[in-house]
């Protein structure tokens, strides 16, 4: 089993340096939730198909991230309070070059 | 007034499911749902992904799977009110109840189940300061009678079908479409995507991208928007306007049902897995919507849960009838249309 260790700045603001494992077949979206940094019902709604931009994120370090698919960036160009560096967290599949990956929540779409 | 046995809030899969289990127990069911068709979240955010995991389907289309429903349920002849939402309950005197939707349509019946899901799907609306301002005199987040632009100066945000859809239709009504998309690709079906170049090749719609709108401008009514190129240059244009509307799709709000004094706890409500009945006796949660120790959002799980409510509700409504539980291959199915559906007799022949 190999961890890494993952930064996420809540949508409080709070930081939380936590450790995701790359052999659970998880994406980013659901490390949050597995640690409950955002409350259900507010993350992941569409469940991780890339159809809602509810695990939104901007990538504060500068980790090596695989390209975004077609549908994350369409989800994107629609979404709001989109930034330069956001990603959606269920996109990004865990694995051992995102070690040190720092990154924040985005808002919540209200 | 619709007066029924079990109303059910939501007409996504376990909605529908309960239509089923409640027709073996002879108890009638009508349907209440946001949106215009059945199927949930099946059938506006996924029809086409295939599902793995429905007990005896290895792979099926949310699209398909929701079909089949409505052939499962259809002898049972459910009642639908579509595209209304459930707004109010009120309990009456003689402990049933009657839900009024938005468009003011009243619902009577002793059981309420809500099946709402993730809630109704409400139009996402753009973060600009002055938005809530002009809906009633320029914005709109959906169209409901494209007349009210004939003649008029529309802008349409966004990138998916319901954009690429209303210009094209919009480009022959109004005197002037506008579509503004952050992007340069559309995200639609590839006819409508041609369809939109030939009418700006044509000069009948006007196309900005990759752009967005900044700001709304006007006194009592939207009189321009302001929109920004999203390139080096971010170029300002300040276009004349009389309606906007942005169409970026839908997303699921919980809504005036987190106002109905049910036990909320994230996001969703709270049930008894016993017979999956909320604080309100009488009002039970079935699906996505509620939640309990150990819950799955599964469609599955979804399907026991309409199940096992149905048997309580039936207990509720006929407190006086005893009842066993019959299996389906020993007593049919019989509609409520006369129907009936059951295993055929085995043939007993002698072997000479």
């Amino acid at each position: 089993m190999t961890d890494i260790k993952i930064t996420i700045i809540d949508r409080d603001g709070v930081s939380h340096e936590i450790d995701a494992p790359t052999d659970m077949n998880m994406n980013l979206m659901e490390v949050v939730r597995s640690y409950e940094l955002a409350p259900e019902g507010t993350i992941g709604i569409c469940g991780g198909m890339a159809m809602c931009a509810s695990c939104q994120c901007y990538v504060l370090s500068d980790t090596e991230l695989p390209e975004m698919g077609d549908d994350e960036e369409a989800m994107l160009s629609e979404a709001f309070n989109v930034k330069d560096n956001s990603r959606l967290g269920c996109q990004l599949h865990i694995t051992e070059d995102m070690d040190g990956l720092e990154v924040e929540l985005a808002p919540e779409e209200l | 007034m619709i007066k029924t046995d079990i109303l059910i809030i939501g007409a996504g899969p376990t909605g529908l499911f309960a239509v089923f289990e409640a027709g073996l127990l002879k108890l009638k069911c009508h349907l209440i749902d946001a949106l215009p068709q059945a199927g949930g979240q099946c059938s506006e955010i996924y029809p086409k992904k295939p599902i793995y995991d429905i007990p005896g389907f290895p792979e099926v289309l949310a699209g398909d799977l929701v079909d089949n429903l409505m052939e499962q349920i259809k002898s049972f002849q459910p009642g639908f009110t579509l595209g209304e939402r459930a707004e109010t309950i009120d309990k009456l005197e003689d402990g049933t109840f009657v839900v009024t939707t938005n468009k003011g349509t009243k619902h009577h019946a002793p059981v309420v189940a809500i099946a709402g899901g993730l809630g109704s799907f409400e139009p996402r609306k753009p973060l600009l300061d002055n938005l809530s301002k002009f809906e009633d005199s320029g914005v709109a987040y959906m169209i409901k009678d494209p007349e009210v632009y004939r003649d008029k100066k529309v802008v349409i945000a966004g990138g998916g079908d319901s954009a690429l859809d209303w210009s094209i239709f919009l480009a022959d009504v109004a005197s002037q479409v506008t579509l503004v998309h952050r992007r340069n690709e559309f995200r639609g079906a590839l006819d409508s995507v041609e369809k939109v170049q030939e009418l700006k090749n044509q000069g009948k719609l006007n196309l900005i991208t990759p752009a967005e709108i900044i700001a709304l401008n006007g006194d009592d009514k939207l009189e321009s928007v302001l929109i920004i190129k999203i390139s080096d240059a971010k170029e300002e244009i300040l276009l004349d306007v009389d309606n906007f509307i942005p169409l970026f799709g839908l997303s699921p709000k919980l809504g005036p049902i987190g106002d109905w004094g049910l036990e909320i706890e994230k996001n969703a409500i709270k049930v008894d897995t016993f017979d999956y009945q909320t604080n309100i006796p009488g009002i039970y949660a079935i699906g996505d919507v509620n939640t309990y120790p150990g819950k799955l959002k599964l469609i599955l799980c979804g399907f026991h849960e309409a199940t096992l409510m149905c048997q309580s509700a039936f207990q509720k409504i006929h407190p006086d009838k005893k009842y066993v539980m019959k299996y389906t291959t020993v007593g049919g199915v019989s509609g409520f249309d006369g129907t009936k559906k059951e295993a055929p007799k085995a043939v007993v022949k002698k072997i000479e």
